[in-house]
């Protein structure tokens, strides 16, 4: 290793031997990076659970554009849209197909005892176009009132639970004091406001919403004809529709515009915020203290080599290259342990936790940044010190 | 050599040296109006009691300690108010050896030695090594070149720091107390050899000592007290 670096850097490795010389100060220096790691992994990947969990519901349906009220800053919240929107919507040039949305939450008191919260998507099952792909064969099993596709990824639900769950063998259960069958199972997982996810009809919806009316849908999904821009029918129902009652997007921007909702309007997005800034500060703090640390314990022999006649870039490399070290190594305990912990609240949770490429190469990018600039910081005191008073 | 690029005939000139240490009503001075030239190629010791003030003046001439007041000229270059990148370039033609050797202690001998040679660039590593090791066989380490600090005696640690400030031929060798862990003959050996390095190379040495053993070996001896020159015998 140290041949190795000796030949790569042109001279010899003093980072590496400092590091390697002493090897308990080594090992918890490591742990105080990987730590560091720890801290802004948990913290994004709750964050990143928020945003996933905002985004997932907008893959429930079909659709290139939303129409919703004004009121409404998330798929769930707001006022209803009167249908006669839609009817306006089907008048419009390029529009090919309108469909009502019905979203809702319902408690299921499960036979268990427990009890879940089921975020409800209602769909015309007439209406392919509105449904996912994957999904048009089950949901157009649902034209039979009170049939419905159960989460088999609800939290609280027992592993299992569902298996083998279809037409000829149905789940049978209670809901909102009605005999519901599971005829199909769908698998989304819970977020924060939902523990888990039911399909159903437009029609069996407005039966388990008992207060819901079919003349007020939460939503009108819009489709554009082939080969017209989304964009440009999106300006065209806006010139239509009355812009104080309901809004028109493209289902891409209305997820974009919930997801910035959720995390900068929303207590729990901007608590979760705070989180990752404060990892972030938390880990640069133990980072900076581990190669101050370091610089301070070999002050002495640094100074004899300032008088030797090093320069302050000799010192800045050692330390740098102590820097990417601990980073690097640091790093892959820090990125392991962190996947455990995802793992285990996933489990717990049901949230999606799940360490992906892009946060594992943000966060090195971040850590390696941040040990150069504290290494950086930490040799200030060496650059401003005549040699003799450092001996 | 100079800063022309010729080899001065006196490496160091000090005229009219005062030095203070601390701040406001704790400001102290402990060097008055020293002067001092030095030879070329000779051995100039630095004497006297504890706190008279030779360490600090072996600092400023050696460019280790930034110079207040007078004028110290180290190699033809003033160091009143040079610029950091100038005494960095003046120190990497001395030679330093401290009391406490400073040896880096993740760094075994050889490559404690191969840092008095890296500091001039990039070069043939393999050439290095061979000087590091002709070095150390010549203070007596050539069976302990891969040895960390921490598995050597005093004496020999303090004589991997003499390997070190002589491996790259310095000019000037400034030596603060070198022979103090030393045995007498292992100290006479090093003395020996500062000698030997002035009379074939030019090179200069100016050594903080309290050892009576190598005075014999001084071409001159100043002695120090209160932070002034009281005494200054050449050697006939």
């Amino acid at each position: 290793m140290t041949a190795l670096l000796t030949r790569l850097m042109g001279r010899l490795p003093i980072g590496w031997l400092q590091l390697a010389h002493s090897r308990t100060r080594f090992l918890a220096a490591l742990a105080g990076v990987a730590f560091a790691n720890i801290l802004v992994f948990v913290q994004l990947g709750i964050l990143g659970a928020l945003n996933d969990s905002t985004v997932a519901p907008y893959d429930l349906f079909g659709g290139d554009i939303m129409i919703s009220s004004v009121d409404a800053n998330t798929l769930t919240d707001g006022s209803n849209v009167a249908r006669t929107r839609m009817f306006q919507a089907l008048g419009t040039p390029g529009v090919a197909d309108a469909a009502p949305l019905f979203i809702g939450n319902i408690e299921w008191q499960r036979e268990d005892g427990g009890s879940s919260t089921l975020q409800v998507v209602g769909l015309d099952p007439d209406r392919p176009a509105f449904v996912p792909a994957s999904l048009r064969a089950p949901v157009a099993g649902l034209r039979i009132s009170d049939t419905v596709l159960l989460d088999e990824s609800t939290r609280g639900l027992p592993a299992g639970a569902l298996d083998g769950a279809s037409s000829a063998s149905p789940y049978r259960f209670e809901l909102a004091g009605r005999a519901v069958e599971a005829v199909g199972t769908v698998s989304v997982g819970g977020g924060f406001t939902a523990d888990g996810t039911l399909y159903a009809s437009d029609q069996t919806f407005l039966r388990l919403f008992g207060s819901r009316s079919s003349a007020a849908p939460n939503h009108v999904l819009v489709t554009v004809e082939d080969g017209i821009d989304p964009g440009v029918v999106v300006d065209r129902l806006r010139a239509v529709l009355p812009g104080d009652v309901v809004k028109v997007a493209t289902k891409t921007d209305m997820a974009a515009a919930d997801l910035t909702y959720q995390t900068t309007e929303r207590p729990t997005g901007v608590i979760f915020g705070f989180g990752v800034a404060i990892g972030i500060v938390v880990g640069l703090v133990i980072v900076y203290q581990v190669l101050s640390t370091d610089v301070a314990d070999h002050l002495r022999e640094y100074a004899t080599f300032k008088a030797m006649g090093y320069g302050q870039r000799f010192f800045l490399g050692i330390v740098l290259e102590e820097a990417v070290i601990l980073a690097v190594l640091g790093f892959v305990p820090g990125v392991a342990i962190s996947a455990a912990i995802y793992s285990a609240m996933a489990a717990a949770t049901g949230l999606p936790l799940a360490m992906g490429v892009d946060r594992a190469a943000m966060v090195l990018a971040g850590t390696i940044a941040a040990c150069v600039v504290s290494g950086a910081i930490a040799t200030r005191r060496l650059a401003a010190a005549d040699p003799a008073d450092l001996f | 050599m100079d800063g022309a690029g010729h080899h001065s005939a006196v490496p160091v000139a000090v005229t009219g040296l005062d030095h203070f240490f601390g701040t406001g009503e704790a400001r102290k001075q402990a060097i008055w109006d020293v002067s001092i030239e030095v030879a070329r190629g000779s051995l100039t010791v630095l004497m006297g009691p504890s706190g008279s003030g030779k360490t600090t003046v072996l600092t400023l001439m050696g460019c280790l300690r930034d110079v207040q007041h007078g004028s110290v000229r180290l190699l033809g270059e003033e160091l009143n108010g040079a610029a950091e990148a100038r005494r960095v370039a003046l120190r990497r033609r001395l030679g330093f050896i401290f009391q406490a050797h400073n040896l880096h202690e993740s760094l075994s001998a050889t490559q404690n030695v191969l840092m008095g040679l890296q500091v001039h660039g990039r070069g043939d590593n393999a050439l290095r090594l061979r000087a590091a090791h002709h070095i150390l066989g010549l203070v007596g380490l050539g069976d302990r070149l891969d040895y960390l600090p921490g598995s050597l005696s005093g004496g020999q640690k303090q004589r991997v720091a003499v390997a070190r400030a002589l491996v790259s031929n310095p000019e000037v060798v400034f030596a603060d107390e070198p022979t103090a862990a030393l045995d007498k003959e292992s100290g006479a050996t090093v003395v020996r050899m500062l000698k030997t390095l002035g009379r074939k190379r030019g090179t200069t040495t100016i050594m903080v000592t309290h050892d009576n053993r190598i005075l014999d070996l001084a071409d001159r001896i100043v002695t120090l007290e209160e932070g002034r020159i009281v005494k200054d015998v050449r050697a006939r």
